[in-house]
């Protein structure tokens, strides 16, 4: 492994994307921050700007509105990138599927590297997944 | 020639100082962590941060004046450099044979700051340019109180404006924060340093919740990286300043070693638990703050030196 990956993988800066949810995965992602959880000692910091983003995650269903604003933030991030899909809504739409803003799941609009399931998941859950992520790339 | 290339991209300049800001800064966020009952970054944190920037795509806006945008950082980082020689080799003892390198140093410490302004402005981005004009307004707010501590500093000293005398009169007569003014000083000078590292109170310039990262927004890649390894270098090099103008400076034999170790963490450390208990300050609430009470503080402290307090 490269140092550059190895780097990449240490120091990971998050820039979370809130589409139309319900908010309640939006409040998990920031459970992670929470002293009981503290990404911030994998190196993890979520950061204000998406041009200092190195994942993106995506929380909640995309609907019209949103679907071209999650386009304009996926093209000025800087690559690479790993795009994060967290909770039903950012997978299948779950509750929201059927709606008719509906705009589609996430990897219909841009290339999604993470799913996390759960509506909401736990801020374990999100952990794990991005842990997973990275032992397996 | 090729000493003077040495000083400035190895010892007290690039390397030395890049190094040890890195791990001041790890040493800053992991009080912080430690503050909030959290665990904290591993040691080599700073680092993994800036190889992973200078690897990642760099981004320049559409409208951004592309030179400019791209030079402004590493006029950062040099001016950064340039104060931390400017202000380590006296510390260390080592005379540059130059007289007056306070006033120097005053300029020189202003670079950085008035660098990432000339970056934000050149990147045509209207909320950078937003933290750009409040970063002005602080330096406004804060120079001139720094520059009322140094004049009593000058003072104090005798009437030299030369770093190495400085020192010389603290190790023989004890450092100045030993006299009332000198605590008057230290207090201002700590306000001055918070403000120009752009620390919590006076974080106006890069609110992350308000702004988005104001001036530092457009920055990514290879630009951002220089931001933080300029950062890094002033997190070592103004509290050294604080330390050696008002703390008897560092000394290199036998037990002063830790002594001089010791003074550095515990700056860095009274700065970082200020910027963990208070709130951010608006623009106007933080100017007030120098113009009226810094400015008060360091003139009550000129006059007290005048009369040998
Ligand atoms: S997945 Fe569930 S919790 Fe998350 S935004 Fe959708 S409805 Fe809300």
């Amino acid at each position: 492994m490269g140092i550059k990956s190895y780097c990449f993988k240490k120091s990971l800066w998050l820039y979370h994307f809130a589409g139309a949810s319900c908010n309640n995965c939006d409040i998990e992602v920031l459970d992670c921050l929470t002293p009981r959880y503290d990404v911030e000692r994998f190196g993890m910091l979520l950061i204000g700007s998406v041009r200092h983003a190195d994942v993106l995650l995506v929380a909640g269903s995309i609907n019209k509105k949103c679907k071209s604003r999650l386009l304009e933030v996926y093209h000025q991030a800087p690559k690479p990138l790993v795009v994060v899909a967290i909770g039903a809504c950012g997978i299948t739409g779950g509750v929201f599927a059927e709606g008719n803003t509906f705009a589609g799941p996430v990897d219909k609009i841009i290339p999604v590297d993470v799913y996390i399931p759960g509506c909401p998941p736990k801020p374990e859950a999100i952990l794990a997944g991005i842990v997973n992520f990275l032992n397996k790339s | 020639m090729a000493g003077h290339i040495f000083y400035f991209l190895i010892f007290p300049g690039l390397l030395f100082a890049g190094v040890g800001g890195g791990l001041l800064s790890w040493f800053d966020r992991k009080i912080t962590a430690r503050v909030q009952f959290r665990v904290g970054p591993p040691l080599l944190q700073p680092f993994y941060d800036f190889v992973k920037l200078m690897a990642k795509e760099t981004i320049i806006p559409s409208n951004a004046a592309k030179t400019v945008f791209l030079l402004a950082p590493i006029l950062a980082v040099a001016g950064a450099c340039l104060s931390s020689v400017f202000i380590l080799l006296p510390g260390f003892g080592i005379s540059s044979g130059f007289r007056g390198d306070l006033v120097v140093v005053f300029y020189l410490l202003m670079v950085p700051s008035l660098a990432y302004i000339i970056g934000a402005l050149a990147s045509g981005n209207p909320i950078a340019n937003l933290g750009a004009s409040r970063e002005m307004k602080l330096i406004i707010g804060y120079e001139l109180s720094l520059l009322l501590v140094l004049a009593a500093i000058i003072l104090k000293a005798g009437n030299t404006i030369s770093l190495n005398e400085i020192i010389a009169v603290q190790q023989q007569q004890g450092a100045f924060i030993g006299s009332i003014s000198g605590m008057l000083l230290f207090i201002v000078s700590m306000m001055c340093v918070q403000a120009k590292l752009a620390f919590v109170p006076f974080d106006i310039a890069d609110a992350e919740t308000e702004i988005a990262g104001g001036i530092f927004l457009e920055f990514s890649g290879f630009t951002l990286a220089m931001v933080k390894l300029a950062k890094y270098i002033m997190l070592l090099v103004l509290p050294s300043f604080v330390v050696v103008i008002l703390l008897g400076g560092f000394r290199f034999e036998g037990i002063h070693i830790l002594w001089s170790v010791l003074k550095l963490l515990g700056v860095v450390l009274l700065i970082t638990l200020v910027r963990n208990t208070n709130p951010r300050l608006t623009i106007g609430q933080s100017m007030r703050f120098f113009f009226i009470w810094m400015n008060l503080f360091a003139i009550i402290a000129i006059v007290l030196a005048y009369f040998g307090y």
